[in-house]
């Protein structure tokens, strides 16, 4: 039976599966809530097996069609893609177990396709292997991602909504533009082609300056992160939590790909660049988080902030990349899984008190204990603090720049723990307190208490698992061949 | 099947999943409760129990989990691991005890007790770990699990009182990773080792050594309320007593004191750290500090101030024992770790039955109250007269064993400071006995609870005669086999005079 099992194309089950989800959820709108959730078992499922089929073979290739690169599609899954399938199909069985109590009947059968759609176009974007199917999957997962954050139809998300819809469709742009650039001179959209035939000439920098600008943009790092905290925070809160965990990640995923595999022939200093962004986006979004009244704004900025320590990996990568590149990839987990429990915790607090006013927070401690849990485990992922999956990671980092004497980085990362745990305890101190004016709580299905401490428990137990992951990570080993061991 | 290399995870365990099964229980379901807290604190002390044992006889017991690809979880039962596990052990049941008493018909118990549990899970996993990444991670699971216990009450001042005590334990914290990466870079391993596991290192990272042993002190010396790192101690005595009993005796403040004596016994050793130079400053830091916690417990009136005030001075008998840097001395500050527990833990319970039974917080209010709870008082009184060091409390043998052991390593300033210290403990605690015994009732108690015939209930009687019980046992046979010095000598001998 082994053969038949792990021959199964389970990458394109991975694509078909949300797509044809998503039609049906469109189609037949009253039953969408059981398609959606069977779809998402299915697409778990699916990464499940194709997990166990790189986990036992190394990298898989897949040819759609039988027909290879240059003029087919092809599919391409390593441990660093892996991982992100499965990190996304994790979350995306929390968020969409949230999903079935959050959203009334009208808003249901709007979000279920949008939804599924979304995970179609993440699924094939951490599947692809060219940058014409990376710009298609970028662009798709972009208008979804801006149509599901207009779903509560406020004013204010509208707004949000507007200003998000510009800046993915002109990162997007700039994308797409670098991508001609690159067809043009180097006569392949194929990224291992493109690795080989790539050498720096204009049009090369061109393509590179563009590329990385409009990618930037589309991760939110410092200062183009303008567009992510009112568009995440206004959103409602399954859709916050994808947007914060896969969404920007997806784009940075795209620029680390492109990064290591083509763009690592040019002799830049943008490296150092990203470096100094990312550490002013750490403090910069950390000071703004604790600054805010808000739960889900303060959420949001510790989003801009996390996204500044994956780019902390670009300068340290240099000497030592194989630990600097893996404890990007193990923040990015551990974020995904601990930002969308935060979100949906928030979620809870805001339907249980209809507000999300940290000072007016009423013992939700005892009230809303699992949301509580869930919020507290989640901010210890955030902090960085052990036993976590962020804790992992901030190690790694930290081990990186202390042995090649980084001491601003070391800074940045010790300053950017101690103002994340003064904005998680903000909101964690105000949640055994009694509110000024008490009131009447709302009703928080048992089910959206448990998806958020589900996602939560996950990024604590990435704390455990660091050699499994990591080991995992190295398969196709996508940073090249080992380095000096520290 | 090797057990032996399970026992110490079954010892971390065994707090850990009583705690976890207690914070979903309803409220209501006391009985419940209590019968998990109580197995779990049994079976903590059978297997400590055997790991002595096992220990004495010279078995072995580790357990060792991957974490990171070079890097594992240890938990190892060494002698110096074993007087803290036994300390938390023992006392944690002590306190259970009293905390069901204490907090009979209160809100919230079985969040209380989840949090309980898992504090002295970490407390156990600090005593137990057997490399500096596991350490930090217990250490650091245990200020996430003090703070709830802290903010326990839900007041405004409660909140305040928790963010304080993050604040400081948060940056402490910080500091603790970036000492262990740095280490880790420089050495490869960060494996307790007896006599320290930096001697290879070359001359050119003399000052990068002394720097991250000044990171480890300041991290360490937050929980282990070194002045001037000590301001959230007094404000964390918004707790309710058994919180406060166990912060103060065993869970926070000696993990940082265990840490310091890890980091000058197991990381740096005694040899490389003198020649770094740095045991002097960490020694006058103790005695500064000995001196200063004495002298703002005299001009307290509230009682669990002046006592927090007492164990910020007397918590750094055991730095001091450590920075002297003798074998004698050693033993002192190894074996304060456990005297100073049980008598402290033995003030604060009879601190809290006072507020329990009476109502009474101040000092001013304590006129005659021997005579109303005569057996409560006669625990606080040996209590105190321990702390101040009368033989043949257990106080005593700590002074005695600092003393000579200053003596012969030549450093006889530490005399004066010890018997400054004794004076101003006098003049702090004698007053206190003075009115509970010798002045007679002036006002009615502020706030009486009626235990009929009895002077309180016994879950809060028991648990700090008891105490005080242990407190003058671990000073009259003070050299009978398994008591406290007995290993305090066995770990002295380790690191000073093994091969």
């Amino acid at each position: 039976m082994g053969i038949t099992f792990i021959d199964f194309p389970w990458a394109i089950a991975l694509i078909l599966l949300p797509l044809t989800g998503g039609l049906s959820c469109f189609l037949w709108p009253s039953v969408s809530k059981i398609l959606g959730l069977v779809t998402v078992i299915g697409v778990m499922l699916s990464a499940t097996g194709l997990g166990w089929l790189v986990i036992d073979k190394g990298v898989y290739h897949y040819l759609v069609g039988g027909w290879g690169a240059p003029l087919g599609i092809e599919l391409y899954v390593d441990g660093l893609s892996l991982l992100m399938l499965m990190v996304t199909a994790l979350v995306a069985l929390g968020v969409s177990i949230y999903s079935i109590h959050y959203f009334e009947l009208s808003y249901q059968r709007r979000f279920w396709p949008l939804w599924l759609f979304l995970l179609t176009a993440l699924n094939a974007l951490f599947l692809s292997a060219d940058i014409f199917n990376l710009y298609v999957t970028l662009e798709l997962m972009g208008l979804a991602a801006v149509a599901l954050a207009t779903l509560t139809g406020s004013h204010d998300a509208f707004t949000a909504a507007m200003r998000y819809l510009l800046a993915t469709l002109l990162g997007s742009l700039a994308f797409l533009f670098g991508v001609v650039l690159l067809y043009h001179s180097f006569g392949s959209l194929d990224i291992a082609v493109l690795s080989e035939r790539f050498e720096s000439n204009i049009t090369a920098w061109a393509a590179f300056g563009l590329i990385s600008a409009g990618l930037v943009l589309k991760t939110a790092l410092f200062p183009m992160h303008f567009w992510l905290p009112p568009a995440h925070a206004n959103a409602p809160a399954p859709v916050s939590a994808v947007l914060s965990a896969l969404v920007v990640k997806a784009s940075f995923y795209i620029l680390l790909r492109l990064w290591l595999e083509i763009f690592s022939q040019l002799d830049t200093d943008v490296d150092i660049l990203f470096g100094f962004l990312g550490s002013i986006a750490i403090i910069w979004g950390s000071l703004q988080a604790l600054r805010q009244t808000r739960i889900k704004l303060l959420v949001a900025y510790s989003t801009v902030a996390q996204v500044g320590y994956l780019f902390l990996a670009f300068p340290l990568a240099e000497k030592v990349g194989v630990t600097a590149w893996s404890a990007a990839v193990y923040l990015i987990l551990s974020h995904a899984l601990a930002k969308s429990a935060m979100f949906l915790a928030a979620g809870n607090l805001l339907r249980f008190g209809g507000h999300d006013r940290i000072a007016d927070l009423d013992r939700v401690a005892q009230r809303l204990p699992i949301t509580v849990a869930a919020f507290a485990l989640a901010g210890v992922s955030i902090m960085g603090l052990p036993p976590s999956g962020g804790f992992i990671s901030k190690w790694l980092l930290l081990q990186s720049a202390l042995v090649q004497s980084q001491w601003g980085l070391v800074g940045v990362m010790l300053i950017g723990g101690v103002l994340a745990a003064a904005y998680i305890f903000k909101v964690l101190g105000r949640a055994f307190t009694q509110a000024p004016l008490p009131h009447e709580p709302g009703v928080v299905p048992a089910t959206m208490e448990w998806a958020a401490l589900l996602l939560a428990g996950g990024a604590i137990l990435l704390g455990f698992f660091a050699s499994e992951i990591l080991a995992i990570i190295e398969i196709g080993s996508p940073f090249g061949a080992g380095e000096v061991k520290l | 099947m090797n057990w032996n290399a399970w026992i110490p995870l079954l010892v971390v365990a065994s707090s850990l999943l009583p705690g976890l099964i207690i914070f979903r229980l309803p409220e209501e379901r006391v009985r419940t409760r209590i019968t998990l807290n109580l197995i779990g604190a049994f079976l903590k002390l059978v297997l400590v129990g055997w790991m002595l044992w096992g220990v004495y006889q010279g078995q072995h017991f580790e357990t060792r989990l991957a974490l990171l690809p070079d890097l594992d979880l240890v938990l190892r039962a060494g002698p110096l691991s074993l007087i803290f596990v036994s300390l938390s052990t023992v006392l944690w049941l002590v306190t259970t005890v009293y905390a069901i008493g204490y907090l009979e018909n209160s809100p919230h118990r079985s969040r209380f007790f989840g949090f309980f549990s898992l504090c002295v899970t970490a407390t156990v996993g600090i005593a137990l770990s057997g490399n500096l990444i596991t350490f930090l991670i217990f250490y650091e699971l245990l200020t996430l699990s003090t703070y709830p216990l802290i903010v326990h009450r839900g007041t405004e001042e409660a909140r305040r009182a928790g963010q304080t005590y993050l604040a400081y334990t948060i940056f402490g914290g910080a500091l603790l990773l970036l000492a262990t990466v740095w280490l880790y870079t420089l050495t490869g391993s960060l494996e307790f080792t007896p006599r320290g596991f930096i001697h290879g290192l070359g001359e050119e990272h003399r000052t990068a050594l002394i720097i991250i042993f000044a990171l480890f002190i300041t991290g360490f010396g937050v929980k282990a309320a070194l002045v001037p790192l000590h301001g959230w101690l007094p404000q964390a005595m918004i707790a309710p007593a058994p919180v406060s009993a166990l912060l103060h005796a065993v869970a926070v403040v000696k993990a940082g004191a265990f840490g310091i004596i890890r980091v000058v016994y197991d990381v740096f050793g005694i040899e490389s750290a003198a020649e770094l130079g740095v045991m002097s400053p960490l020694a006058w830091l103790a005695a500064v500090t000995i001196i200063y916690g004495s002298l703002r417990a005299l001009f307290q009136n509230d009682l669990k101030r002046r006592l927090a005030f007492s164990t910020i001075s007397q918590v750094s008998y055991i730095t001091l024992g450590v920075a002297i840097a003798g074998p004698i001395a050693t033993i002192g500050g190894v074996v304060h770790l456990v005297h100073q527990g049980i008598m402290k833990i033995t003030l604060f319970f009879c601190a809290g039955n006072l507020a329990e039974t009476l109502g009474i917080h101040k000092i001013s209010e304590m006129n005659g109250v021997g005579h109303r709870m005569p057996w409560t008082m006669a625990a606080f009184t040996v209590g105190a007269l321990g702390m101040i060091g009368v033989p043949p409390i257990a106080g005593f043998v700590s002074k005695w064993y600092l003393g000579l052991g200053a003596l012969e390593v030549g450093e006889g300033w530490v005399m004066f400071v010890l018997a400054g210290s004794s004076l101003l403990n006098a003049a702090y605690f004698l007053p206190i006995l003075h009115r509970i015994w010798f002045r007679k009732q002036t006002a009615a108690w502020p706030h009486e609870h009626n235990f009929g015939n009895k002077e309180t209930a016994w879950a809060l009687l028991l648990p700090p005669v008891v105490t005080a019980l242990m407190a003058l046992a671990a000073g009259l046979v003070a050299s009978a086999p398994f008591s406290p010095l007995e290993w305090a000598q066995l770990i002295a001998q380790r690191e000073f005079y093994q091969p």
